[in-house]
């Protein structure tokens, strides 16, 4: 069977609707929610900025700029079939492309020596929860107050059968019918459009990649308008 | 680690040319050679040079309880360690982040290519299914250890064979091996690594060129039916890639593929049994 329609009737290149937050937690430099997706089924990450702060140990300090130390979790309620808390191979490895998709759009120069600790929580999880934390993430970044040059937004897209479809869910990851389902989770830089996270599983043809970047750019500019609508402290309701 | 500037600026500046410090052009690859035999007890095994790099890569098998949603399906495990015998930057340990991406991006090659067929390693549906475990150890780190990983992973698959199974009492006879080979199919991934130094992009970077990239994205790459087939990305590094950069990497890793594919396939064909 050819996928034609979506089950949950969005568009091909349609996001889930989005909630975008800030403040969620008092204690934090910079906090914020982001969600892909309702609150019955979507994906919810929260996220938190501590620093930049000294770092400890001293021989882990970068002498000629602050690092970004991620730690992505997911709790083992977040999913259907409980999953061990604690850090995994997986979530340490989010952790670090977390880091890397962070990294070039703070002004860490600035902060020689220095960490910036960014805590997720994945909440609720439906796909993407790596896109949803990393959204997160930038946003409370920029409510820190931390020097940035830009934003960076993150999406999922994913190629189901032989379309390329904006942000999938956890029942379009699981497609297997006709070419099946491939999982494509952008981050880019919200002026430039450059890639700071790319990852792939799946099997797309070559010719087809700079599609998907497409639809990626789209997509990264509505999750942006939502990031800077709550940066701005302006009411964000799911549409 | 970090690299001197003076080291940097000199990479930097020669590929800027073109060139590099060792007189290879951008794209091309050390030479590579692949071996078998590491230990006899190992279900397959096979040892990857590419230059000054090492690695062995050791298959194993085992019987488990199948994954409760894929029930009549065999598992498969990816390990792997930069022990401190590899280089005088690594400390003894549990694997860190390194290795386990290592790990974890081979995995992911093998795995989204469907080189292996998993229904054909059920024993007996819900209960007992065959496990293949792959452990990769770095013995030299002299640059692209990821790529050196991937071919390994490939190889001892290829070159595995089944131990003996006793039905009766439900267990493996370790040690004594089947002329059955796993079951695999013809789509082996080939997963090759892009290096930014600079505005210059480059493969199969040594030691230096590797420190000195800011950015690097590996794809794994099959060709069933013909067509060329990305069945992993992984991105590393803090410095950003342009839509163009990715465009281009994708454009070279094809030209790559035919290049080198053929002739490490070769090598792998030679050393089954």
């Amino acid at each position: 069977m050819a996928y034609t329609k979506r089950s949950d009737g969005r568009k091909m290149d349609e996001i889930r609707p989005i909630k975008a937050e800030i403040g969620v937690i008092p204690n934090a430099d910079g906090s914020a929610l982001f969600a892909f997706g309702g609150e019955e089924d979507g994906t919810v990450a929260i996220a938190a900025v501590y620093g930049p702060k000294p770092l400890h140990p001293a021989h882990m300090q970068e002498p000629d700029r602050g690092i970004i130390r991620a730690n992505y979790n997911m709790l083992p309620f977040s999913v259907t079939e409980r999953t061990r808390p604690g850090p995994s191979r997986r979530s340490k490895e989010i952790s670090m492309i977390t880091e890397n998709a962070l990294s070039s759009i703070v002004d860490l120069e600035r902060f020689p020596g220095t960490v910036i600790d960014v805590e997720i929580l994945i909440l609720q999880a439906n796909a993407s929860t790596r896109c949803a934390g990393i959204n997160a993430a930038a946003m409370a970044l920029a409510h820190a107050g931390v020097v940035m040059k830009e934003l960076v937004s993150s999406v999922s897209i994913g190629k189901i059968d032989d379309k390329i479809v904006t942000d999938i869910t956890k029942e379009e990851e699981d497609w297997e019918e006709g070419e099946g389902s491939t999982d494509i989770p952008f981050t880019l830089t919200s002026r430039t459009k450059q890639i700071t996270h790319l990852q792939l599983d799946g099997g797309i043809q070559t010719s087809r990649l700079k599609e998907a970047y497409g639809a990626a750019v789209k997509a990264c500019e509505k999750v942006y308008e939502y990031q800077v609508r709550a940066l701005k402290g302006e009411k964000n309701k799911r549409e | 680690m970090k690299l001197s500037n003076i080291n940097k600026k000199k990479i930097e500046s020669l590929l800027t040319d073109g060139k590099r410090l060792d007189e290879r052009n951008p794209f091309d690859y050390r030479k590579v050679k692949i071996e078998t035999g590491i230990s006899n007890n190992a279900e397959g095994s096979s040892r990857v040079r590419i230059g000054k790099t090492e690695i062995i890569v050791g298959v194993k098998l085992g019987v488990q309880e199948p994954y409760p949603d894929h029930e009549d399906e065999g598992t498969m495990m990816v390990s792997m360690e930069f022990g401190q015998i590899c280089g005088e930057r690594y400390e003894s340990g549990p694997p860190r982040i390194n290795a386990i991406e290592v790990a974890r991006v081979v995995d992911r090659g093998v795995r989204e290519s469907g080189l292996i067929d998993w229904k054909k390693l059920c024993i007996k549906e819900g209960e007992k299914v065959w496990c293949i475990f792959i452990d990769i150890y770095c013995i030299n780190d002299a640059g692209n250890v990821l790529d050196a990983s991937s071919m390994g992973a490939a190889a001892a698959l290829q070159i595995a064979r089944f131990p003996v199974y006793d039905k009766k009492e439900e267990k493996i006879k370790f040690g004594e091996f089947t002329d059955d080979p796993l079951p695999l199919t013809e789509n082996i991934p080939f997963a090759m690594t892009f290096h930014k130094v600079g505005d210059n992009i480059l493969i199969d970077p040594n030691r230096e060129e590797e420190d000195a990239a800011e950015a690097r994205l590996t794809l794994a790459i099959s060709k069933p039916k013909k067509e060329y087939i990305i069945n992993s990305i992984q991105k590393g590094g803090r410095a950003p890639l342009t839509g163009e950069e990715l465009e281009r990497i994708v454009k070279e890793a094809e030209k790559i593929y035919d290049k080198i594919f053929p002739e490490i396939n070769k090598q792998t064909e030679s050393l089954k049994k």
